[in-house]
């Protein structure tokens, strides 16, 4: 771990964390039969599937997860060299009159959002679209907020969110350190 | 025409990179050479410490242009880049428009070279009419003309036709003529963009085998012996021609044969960036040819250098490479290069590059007072050389009207001082009269 | 990536990014909505010097699929046609802000010479005998696309290999990307110095299709038969035709892929040109899929 960069959630607290929104979801949604997982590359699309297996747990029902990548709709596509792509992934079920949960690991300026409900509506006409973060670190600059929040996290701009999942890291963890160079952060739990 | 002609004293040059004399000229010859020398009072002092000196050089095969293309080049500018490049007589080639195939065209460039008064202009007169490789022209009336001209050549085009060859071999023994043949087998160079071979099938470029130059040369060889007859070949571009010529003289053929200053330096690999600066007829080829022309050129097996001077209009050169025109400009860097690739790698001393810039060109080309020794008594044709002051190419500042030249942003090690023409100065200090 | 000229100027991981991001874009034929904001306020030029519908439309399809704005400057009916030179025009698109030049021209080189000209990003499609990338490139998302990878497979190409732009971008790319090339042609129609290219050569097809997991064929005009390159149409088809009988003599996943247009009864029979092995118009699906990538990665970022 660099120095100056302390966890602020480890495995344990992801968990119940990710238990916690699965229990607001099927709260907020009646049961969750129409409930589909969106989960933004990268490591949105790890956190999509362990809620989906999470509600399916509490309520024996099949939640489609899938992923939705942003990228071709970003704001900032100029500002650095072309960005390889991520998956994505609409279920079977489709998107059409679905409530849609999308899925990502930190909340910062809410532009990402933002490009993820132009992306959707390429997709089809979801019924209703929510927001589920892991982590959200406030410093919006659109008016966008979350449905379902792992932690509030207040930060300084100064400083760097990194979220790392099992899945893609080999651990499970969101640590908080100073900033890194912004280049290169893209998918790495620092929402742009 | 500088207004003063008064005699010149020139101290310290070095002939043939011998050792520091001084040289008087006045009234056209070199009249005095020695340590030390009193000039008189009226003489006007060269300051030429440690410059090499020369005889004026002699170009067999330059393109001026004029009549057709003047806004390439004309017979003046083009005299003008040949005076900068250190010549005091040069060869215009007969592919102007119309072509050079009658004692009227032939006449015609004489005479504006006289007026310009800058080189002695030795037109070349077409081998065939119109170039077309059909019918002789009129090769006698030009060489009785008042141009005098000695050296015939279709250069451009091949005079592929064996038979129609073999005649003007024959035909120009009556006036102790040369015919100069561009090398080239038309049928195999249909097209043809670039050398043929690994770059050319990279860059999907139609290749010019050296085969279809090799081919020509080795005819044209054998037809000469056949008939007792001289035969120059023009810009040899391959190892393979080299040997040929080289076979040839010795079993007796009268041949000599030309090298041009890019094919000594440069190689095909520049054609890769698709920039027709680098377009030319013959073309560049491999570092193996680049080597081979230079042993030819040092065991004398090739016997000239000669510049194939050719300028195009910056718009014939900004184009694809396909539709650009072939050639490049290359009096006012002969000399450097010639020393860059044949001097300082110490293939040649600086008397056999006078042999094969001035001497033998004269020779060939039949050129009265040029391409003599510096001696007391002979016309006073001389370049004075700067071996060690590089200078950086840049076409834009050339005295030709063309800025076509490959040898851009390069550095060459050397740079003409001072030209004399009969006593003339007509580049003083690096400028042209 | 500021051009795309030659595959021969793509490593490993340029290629495969630019597979993999038309592997995600060939989702969107497949949504109502098939268009993506991503260039939207660019503008891309088609400038075609040569008559190619099926190219064109292709890149104008991409190019709009991403939003951007596209004007076909075509050389018939335009100051092209009137004499302009191509650095008059490359300075005229210039000026009209463009921000990506698709270029299709006969004479090779003329793409690298129009990326001395514009500031913007050149696009070779097709130049003269020399590249064309974009071809190569589909070609090689389609077979990995039909059979799972690159890496070790082995494609023999047939035919004007001489000739050939498909050729040259594809030995080039294919090498890059693992796949082992045998070039199969009459001698006449394989460059001179084609054993310095990094591939094998054979002059007899029926010893290579066995070995093949796919054969590409390379469009052969009969006007070469007048240039003295083969003989007869007939024997050209007898030795390097592909019929029913020589696809039967090839493994059973092989696949038969032609850039278009087909000559059939020349390099392909009509047999061979309907069958379900034939990924001819699969080639021209994944071609905007594929062309929406190298436009997206060449003009998508900064």
């Amino acid at each position: 771990m660099p120095a100056g960069t302390r966890a602020v959630l480890d495995g344990p607290e992801i968990d119940r964390a990710l238990t916690r929104i699965a229990h607001e979801v099927l709260e907020r949604t009646k049961g969750g039969h129409e409930v589909t997982l969106l989960g933004v590359p990268s490591r949105g699309v790890p956190l999509a599937q362990r809620l989906a297996r999470r509600i399916e747990r509490v309520e024996d029902i099949a939640v489609p997860a899938g992923s939705l990548d942003i990228t071709m709709y970003r704001d900032d596509l100029r500002l650095a060299p072309a960005r390889a792509l991520g998956r994505t992934e609409v279920p079977e079920s489709g998107l059409d009159d679905r409530v849609v949960v999308l899925v990502d690991d930190v909340l910062f300026s809410g532009r990402t959002v933002r490009a993820a409900l132009d992306a959707l509506g390429d997709l089809g006409r979801p019924r209703a679209v929510q927001l589920a973060v892991l982590v959200d670190r406030g410093h919006r600059e659109l008016p966008i907020r979350a449905d379902y929040v792992g932690k509030n996290l207040p930060t300084s701009l100064r400083e760097n969110v990194d979220v790392r999942l099992s899945e893609t890291d080999d651990q499970d963890a969101v640590l908080l350190g100073p900033s890194r160079s912004r280049t290169g952060t893209t998918g790495t739990g620092e929402e742009h | 025409m500088p207004e003063n002609h008064g005699p010149y004293l020139v101290r310290g040059a070095r002939p043939l990179g011998g050792d520091p004399v001084d040289l008087l000229l006045s009234d056209g010859t070199i009249t005095r050479i020695g340590a030390g020398l009193e000039g008189p009072q009226d003489a006007q002092v060269v300051d030429a410490d440690g410059l090499i000196a020369l005889p004026g050089l002699v170009d067999l095969h330059t393109h001026l242009r004029e009549p057709g293309r003047e806004d390439a080049e004309t017979v003046e500018t083009g005299s003008r880049s040949a005076a900068t490049g250190g010549y005091t007589s040069v060869h215009a080639m007969a592919n102007t428009d119309p072509v050079a195939d009658t004692a009227g065209v032939v006449e015609q460039v004489w005479h504006l070279g006289r007026e310009a008064g800058l080189c002695d202009v030795r037109p070349v007169g077409a081998v065939t009419v119109g170039l077309a490789g059909e019918q002789l022209a009129e090769i006698g009336a030009m060489a009785a003309s008042s141009a005098a001209v000695r050296v015939f050549s279709d250069d451009g085009i091949c005079v592929s036709d064996a038979l129609l060859m073999r005649r003007a071999l024959e035909y120009v023994k009556a006036f102790d003529g040369v015919v100069a043949q561009h090398a080239q087998e038309p049928r195999l160079t249909e097209g043809a963009q670039m050398n043929e071979g690994c770059v050319s099938d990279r860059l999907g470029l139609s290749g010019w085998p050296a085969v279809a130059e090799e081919a020509i040369i080795a005819r044209d060889c054998l037809l000469a012996q056949h008939v007792g007859s001289r035969l120059h070949v023009c810009h040899v571009s391959t190892k393979g021609s080299v040997d040929i010529i080289r076979w040839a003289k010795e079993r007796g053929c009268d041949v000599t044969a030309e090298v041009t200053p890019h094919h000594l330096l440069l190689t095909e690999d520049l054609v890769e960036g698709y920039d027709p600066v680098y377009k030319v007829n013959p073309p560049l080829r491999t570092e193996d040819d680049v080597l081979a022309l230079r042993e030819g050129l040092a065991d004398g097996t090739i016997d000239v250098v000669a510049t194939d001077h050719a300028p195009h209009p910056v718009e014939a050169k900004e184009t694809e490479w396909s539709d650009a025109a072939m050639g490049m400009v290359g009096l006012e860097t002969a000399l450097a290069v010639v020393q860059r690739t044949m001097v300082d790698t110490g293939l040649l001393t600086w008397k056999q590059v006078a042999d094969r810039m001035s001497v033998t060109p004269a020779r060939i080309g039949r050129v009265e007072g040029h391409g003599r020794a510096l001696a007391e008594g002979e016309p006073a044709n001389v370049v004075l050389y700067d071996p060690a002051d590089p200078v950086g190419v840049d076409g834009t500042t050339m005295a030709s009207k063309s800025s076509n030249t490959p040898f851009r942003g390069m550095s060459l090690p050397g740079r003409v001082r001072a030209t004399f023409l009969r006593g003339v100065p007509t580049v003083l200090e690096g400028k042209t009269a | 990536m500021r051009h795309l000229l030659s595959t021969g100027d793509l490593d490993r991981d340029q290629a495969t990014l630019i597979l993999d991001t038309a592997s995600e874009l060939a989702q969107v034929a497949d949504r109502s909505v098939k268009k993506l904001p991503t260039l939207r306020g660019r503008t891309v030029v088609n400038l075609f010097y040569e008559d190619s519908t099926r190219t064109r439309t292709s890149f104008e399809l991409a190019a709009k699929r991403l939003s951007a704005d596209v004007i076909n400057f075509s050389a018939k009916g335009s100051s092209v046609s009137k004499g302009e030179s191509l650095k008059d025009t490359a300075l005229t698109l210039q000026a009209m802000g463009a921000d990506g030049v698709v270029v299709r021209h006969s004479a090779s080189g003329a793409a690298h010479r129009l990326a001395r000209w514009v500031d913007g990003s050149v696009l070779n499609a097709g130049d003269g005998t020399h590249e064309h990338p974009t071809q190569a490139l589909l070609d090689a998302f389609t077979m990995r696309n039909r059979l799972g990878r690159l890496e070790g497979l082995r494609v023999a190409v047939v035919g004007d290999v001489l000739h050939s732009r498909v050729a040259r971008s594809s030995v080039l790319l294919l090498t890059t990307l693992g796949a082992e090339v045998t070039l199969v042609a009459p001698p006449t129609l394989l460059p001179v110095s084609v054993h310095t290219w990094p591939c094998e050569v054979s002059y007899d097809l029926d010893a290579v299709l066995p070995k093949s997991d796919v054969v590409v064929l390379l469009r052969v005009q009969a006007e070469r038969m007048r240039e003295s390159f083969f003989p007869s149409v007939r024997e050209y088809t007898r030795n390097y035709g592909l019929d029913g009988e020589r696809l039967g003599r090839m493994p059973e996943h092989a696949l038969v892929m032609h850039p278009g247009p087909m000559v059939r009864g020349m390099e392909i029979s009509a047999e061979v040109a309907d069958s379900p092995r034939c990924t001819v118009t699969e080639q021209v699906a994944n071609g905007v899929s594929l062309r929406m990538a190298v436009l997206y990665l060449l003009l998508g970022g900064s």
